[in-house]
């Protein structure tokens, strides 16, 4: 149990997945200029991670790690290397159908969201949490908590990172530092606020 | 003597290869002028040699699913065109993958997950979607190798500041005379950790903005 709450904490804040990996920096910095689209978006993502690191974990383990086949009496087949594009077909279907589902029941979101619920198929952060999950041989459990943690670690930075770019709207920045080089310079304070929490053990 | 050579320099000038080129280098560069493919090119950038490594890769890999897709657009169905791109670019990165594993094992394992999350890098699906599906092979394959080596030329310059200010080392050699350190030179810690990546990619792209526009 104590396990689990440390990995928790550990994806949402010091390993945060885009802060401290660096992933879904893409659709972090067209987004983060509206809060309100951030913070769905960021919502997005939490329920896609925290839906495609479980499933892509079965995925991994009942078919493609070393010796996974051994139920179908294969055990010496080893076929990790297809890990990649399975792991993103199954996030590209997962997507597919979550569109489809929010167009169905909620509009507005899927206005607000508009060309960026694709986009969530090439967010790096997703295909990056279930690589992690496969190189730390996550447990089932551990895959569960990751995956949401790393989720909702994403959603607070972006949302973060939407409210101090509103608050910058008004400052005099250098011509050459507006936009993409003041992001970057904002998004690295953030990710020094964020270390902060790497002394706290559970 | 000075106009002949001048000549075919004018002549390479006008060419559409080189105008490609100059545009994905400096004009218009993956990563500083579209924000495209960030995500890797900061997590690389610690030492030279993984950034070279990652930026041959990812060049491999956009010049030839240009080239490949370029040669399917005929025959891609319009509304599948996502699916048939992306799977053509996670095949190249799976055998992009297992050549490092196979030849540089241990860059591959410092890349850990980062060679394969290329699949998912911007700058891929950005270049089949916009240029091979409406250009000749050629010309795409040539896009492809352009945008690759912009992308690279950033990271490069990148991890070469973070190395020599962070480790004081280049390529993995110390640099920085002893002598220095012996002065009470320190190297900056905070280069080699996550926020560093950030801030340096934000001064290096200030930088550049700053030389585009006064030109």
């Amino acid at each position: 149990m104590e396990n689990l709450i440390s990995i928790g904490v550990n994806s949402i804040f010091v390993g945060n997945i885009l802060l401290s990996y660096f992933l879904g920096m893409c659709s972090f910095l067209a987004v983060s200029r509206n809060l309100k689209t951030a913070a769905g978006l960021g919502v997005a993502v939490i329920f896609v991670m925290a839906l495609t690191t479980p499933v892509n974990w079965l995925i991994y383990n009942l078919l493609l790690a070393p010796g996974a086949l051994a139920w179908a009496g294969l055990p010496e087949i080893n076929l990790s290397f297809l890990k990649l594009i399975l792991f993103i077909a199954q996030i590209a279907a997962i997507v597919q159908v979550l569109e489809m589902v929010i167009d169905r029941y909620s509009p507005a979101l899927y206005t607000g969201l508009g060309v960026y619920l694709p986009l969530i198929t090439v967010n790096c952060a997703i295909l990056g949490a279930s690589l992690f999950m496969v190189e730390r041989s996550y447990t089932f459990a551990e895959t569960l908590v990751y995956g949401a943690g790393s989720g909702t670690g994403w959603c607070l930075a972006i949302i973060a990172m939407a409210a101090i770019q509103k608050k910058l709207r008004y400052a005099d920045v250098p011509a050459g530092l507006q936009g993409f080089g003041q992001s970057m310079i904002v998004t690295g304070l953030i990710a020094i606020g964020f270390m902060l929490f790497a002394g706290v053990s559970i | 003597m000075n106009g002949a050579v001048a000549k075919p320099w004018a002549v390479v000038k006008r060419t559409v290869a080189y105008k490609e080129i100059l545009k994905a280098l400096w004009k218009a560069n993956p990563i500083s002028k579209q924000i495209l493919g960030i995500c890797s090119a900061l997590a690389v950038t610690v030492q030279m040699q993984t950034a070279i490594v990652m930026g041959l890769a990812l060049t491999l890999v956009v010049a030839c699913s240009n080239l490949i897709v370029s040669l399917l657009r005929a025959s891609i169905p319009r509304n599948i065109r996502i699916i048939v791109q992306v799977a053509v670019i996670a095949t190249l990165v799976i055998i992009a993958d297992e050549l490092l594993k196979a030849f540089m094992y241990d860059v591959s394992k410092q890349l850990s997950v980062f060679v394969g999350l290329i699949i998912t890098n911007c700058i891929v699906l950005g270049r089949t979607e916009a240029y091979a599906m409406n250009n000749p092979p050629a010309r795409a394959f040539l896009d492809g190798l352009a945008n690759g080596l912009g992308y690279a030329s950033v990271l490069v310059g990148v991890a070469f500041l973070r190395e020599l200010l962070g480790s004081g080392r280049v390529l993995g050699y110390p640099v920085i005379p002893e002598a220095l350190y012996q002065a009470g030179y320190v190297n900056n810690g905070l280069l080699v950790l996550a926020p560093g990546a950030f801030i340096m990619i934000g001064l290096f792209v200030w930088l550049e903005h700053t030389l585009l526009e006064r030109k």
